[in-house]
């Protein structure tokens, strides 16, 4: 008698044991599914304007860092809070860009500039957030001096100026 | 001479780290109260090497001594005393040696507070810990030394990272996340010893959760001091924007705080010991990681320091830490088998379990998340990040349900609740539930997630009242008055179940904090001229003037504000923009009003002196304050917590955890 109820109740536990197995699998694989849906949905790449370019159709509602230069004699500003139009450069490709809001203080021509935002389909990178390349490393300003490739990855990367947006 | 005593040290460091490791591994393995006694005596030389060679560089600091390396890359004779003082952590080299410092403190307290206990693992444990301590001490001694000689020193150098200078909570988070991360070490070196020794029991516990809860406070702590840094410095209105150098500090503090709990299941019910041991080990494997991350250069924030060569090395060690652990694991799960079991769902027990599932898949969303760029860009070499949206729409529910549990777990009684009594203990906190969230919809809340916070927060509100009121009441009906029956009941007797609903109570403020103030922030753009005011709301901003001052390590620009409040004027803000010697670009230091209602915050966006004219940001929080106020809360309820209750040692040793039993007091 004994050994009846010894190997039911055994059995009733395998079961709950592979219940608890298979529930925790189905709860592993939902959770790594919406965890990649997730992370897919709201991937922000890195580009610079030929990468903008290179990439087509994907460009348009994908959220992007564009980092390049801003061009000389571009700057437009929209007055007071609405905004200003530039253009971004690399060595070969252009793009034109409406970022919204105050510029920051070292806005200015030909410095590296890392603007966040999409590529719409009238032609032009809507930007919401504005950053400018900076070194924390002291140099002396010089005249010309030329973007700095490792530091505008630096901004990319950077959290500084972010808003909830 | 002073970075040649330093050198010194840090080799001498080296040494008897080695030598202790082994002894200590040894001593493990005899068990000889003889061999646990060398042991011991090698970790106290290690921590005094350890202490005096950062002594050393605080004196090499201290008297500007630009012969030793460390000192001529962050010193300046320019700089106040105190950022002198503090400059130890403000780099690379410095922040390492600093790191030691800690570690040996914590080594030589563990040590101390052991003193005549456990002798059959103190020694694996001394082993164990030594063994980081050898870690650290090579890379203070070679990848990352601090005390390399200079051949021409200068008469003054460039001083320490400027973000050091510029704010009081940067000189404090520092030490509070180092006294998190190092600490984790301890119960780590418990785990493995437990692990090695094959067994775990009721003895074993107490120094694996005291050891756990201490870096656990330290670094509750340092995460919001992190955070609220953040919101004064940076200038965007927020604190957290999942950059992977904030994910570092949380994902340890995750699987610590799942550890906590898994550990109290354990102690009732004699269950869960391999999960706790597993959680305790990855909170000090993500103290690896994140130390990985924030050092290396892989990821460019506030954090990084210049490019380092040490990122190599610690993955290294991460990678022997992680493989260590996974061995002992997987050759002594078995023996850590369960003597009791889990009778019922609907039980505290069961809402434990559901928890420690919770902070596990919360560790691994932020985990995967943070690590998946990096992995991207290791495989593909494409650099992107992941976006605040994902982890926003992981992190809320996951931390909703938290919340949820926070309030039904401790409602709920040990072992299989009846039906009707699980109702009846359920049902009642509800009613608070329903004020607190009615409220904020009357106050204009209408965000779904954030009024079932409110609702969740109200229920667990209570549930923690009533549970800290519960033993008060009890002794109140035996007749005490009123004052002897809260000093016996929450002081003098149950301070760990104490301290623990204190904890309680600050994490549901937090939590509804942070829901109330990141759905209801609101943030205008302005452009003023010297006298214009604008309309925010409530509030009126009239901009009063810029100028220009010099300080002798800066050049500050302060742009004032007059604040008005239906009117009436209830502040001035000065926003500034400082320029350091050292730096190119000015950094921005916003102005906060801030009240335990809500925070009215201006940034400087840009500002010309000649003309008078500022670009500023405006943004209107309300409740933040109140998640620094809690988070301090929740720091010292575990350490409340932390203070043993009366003769710890009596009455663990008489006090043994029946399988299903439950122990009289907590």
């Amino acid at each position: 008698m004994t050994a009846d109820v010894m190997s039911a109740t055994a059995l009733t536990r395998r079961k709950t044991r592979w219940f608890m197995v298979g529930a925790f699998a189905v709860a592993a694989i939902a959770f790594v599914v919406i965890a990649a849906g997730g992370i897919n949905k709201n991937l922000v790449y890195y580009w610079t304007p030929s990468d903008l370019y290179g990439a087509g159709d994907k460009a348009y509602g994908a959220t992007i860092r564009l980092g390049g230069m801003v061009a000389k004699g571009s700057i437009h500003n929209l007055g007071g809070t609405s905004g200003v139009e530039f253009d971004v450069k690399d060595a070969t490709r252009v793009v034109h860009v409406k970022s919204n809001g105050v510029p920051p203080q070292m806005f200015r021509e030909n410095i590296g500039v890392v603007v966040e935002g999409t590529m719409t389909r009238g032609g032009y990178f809507e930007s919401n957030r504005l950053m400018v390349s900076h070194g924390n490393d002291y140099k002396a300003p010089e005249k010309g001096h030329p973007v700095d490739k490792q530091e505008l990855q630096r901004l990319m990367r950077s959290t500084e100026g972010l808003s909830n947006s | 001479m002073t970075g040649s005593v330093g050198q010194f040290l840090v080799l001498l460091s080296l040494l008897v780290a080695t030598t202790g490791a082994m002894i200590g591994f040894y001593a493990g393995r005899v068990r000889t109260k003889e061999a646990v006694e060398w042991a011991r005596k090698f970790a106290y030389l290690y921590a005094a090497c350890m202490i005096g060679a950062t002594l050393v560089m605080e004196y090499a600091l201290l008297t500007h001594d630009f012969r030793v390396g460390y000192v001529e890359q962050v010193g300046s004779r320019a700089v106040p005393m105190w950022v002198t003082i503090v400059s130890l952590w403000s780099s690379l080299e410095g922040s390492i040696l600093f790191w030691g410092f800690i570690l040996a403190i914590y080594i030589a307290g563990a040590v101390r507070f052991t003193k005549n206990e456990h002798a059959d693992f103190m020694g694996d444990s001394i082993g164990v810990w030594l063994s980081c301590a050898i870690f650290f001490s090579y890379l203070i001694a070679a990848p990352a030394n601090p005390f390399g000689l200079v051949a021409n020193p200068p008469f003054d150098g460039p001083g320490p990272n400027p973000l050091l200078q510029n704010h009081l909570l940067m000189i404090i988070h520092p030490p509070f996340l180092y006294l998190g991360y190092v600490g984790m070490t301890i119960p780590f070196g418990f785990a493995s010893a437990a692990l090695m020794r094959g067994r775990l029991g009721a003895g074993f516990l107490r120094p694996i959760r005291a050891s756990l809860l201490l870096p656990w406070c330290f670094l509750t702590i340092a995460i919001m001091l992190g955070g609220w840094w953040a919101y004064e410095v940076l200038g965007w209105g927020g604190y957290w924007a999942w950059d992977p150098v904030e994910n570092a500090s949380l994902l340890p503090w995750l699987t610590a705080t799942a550890a906590l709990h898994s550990a109290i299941v354990m102690e009732r019910r004699g269950v869960l010991k391999g999960w706790t041991v597993t959680l305790v080990q990855a909170s000090f494997l993500l103290t690896v990681l994140g130390t990985f991350m924030t050092r290396s250069g892989v990821f460019n924030s506030v954090h990084s320091f210049t490019q380092s060569a040490i990122g190599p090395t610690i993955l290294v060690f991460l990678a022997a830490a992680l493989l260590f652990a996974i061995v002992l694991l997987s050759m002594r799960i078995d023996s850590l088998e369960a003597e009791g079991r889990i009778d019922g769902a609907v039980s505290r027990e069961g809402m434990f379990l559901v928890n420690n599932l919770l902070f596990v898949l919360l560790t691994f969303t932020i985990l995967i998340g943070t690590a998946f760029p990096l992995i991207v860009e290791a495989f593909k070499g494409k650099q992107m990040s992941v976006g605040r949206p994902y982890f926003d729409a992981m992190v809320v529910p996951i931390g909703t349900a938290l919340l949820f549990l926070l309030g039904v777990g401790p409602a709920l009684p040990w072992g299989r609740a009846k039906q009707g009594q699980a109702l009846r203990l359920l049902l009642p906190p509800a009613a608070l539930g329903v004020l607190v969230a009615g409220a904020g919809f009357a106050l204009g809340s209408s965000n779904f997630w954030t009024l079932l916070t409110l609702f969740f927060g109200g229920y667990a509100a209570h549930v923690t009242m009533a549970e800290m009121w519960s033993p008060v009441a009890a002794r109140m009906k035996r007749g005490e008055n009123v004052g002897t029956a809260v000093m016996q009941a929450q002081v003098r007797r149950g301070r760990r179940r104490f301290g623990s609903y204190v904890v309680h109570a600050g994490a549901v403020i937090t939590i509804v904090a942070i829901a109330v103030s990141s759905t209801m922030r609101t943030s205008r753009e302005l452009q003023l001229e010297k006298g214009q005011t604008a309309t925010v709301g409530k509030y009126g901003v009239t901009f009063l003037g810029a100028e220009d001052r010099q300080e002798p390590h800066r050049l500050s620009t302060i742009a004032r504000f007059r604040i008005t409040k239906n009117g009436k004027e209830i502040a001035t803000l000065a926003p500034r923009m400082n320029q350091y010697q050292t730096m190119r670009e000015p950094i921005g230091s916003p102005d906060v009003y801030s009240t335990l209602a809500g925070d009215f915050y201006i940034s400087l966006m840009n500002v010309d002196v000649p003309t008078q004219r500022v670009g500023i940001s405006v943004y209107q929080t309300p409740m933040i304050a109140w998640i620094w106020i809690s988070v301090i809360l929740m720091g010292l309820g575990g350490l409340i917590a932390l203070i043993p209750a009366r003769a710890p040692r009596v009455a663990i040793a008489s006090e043994p955890v029946l399988p299903g039993g439950v122990p009289a007091e907590s």
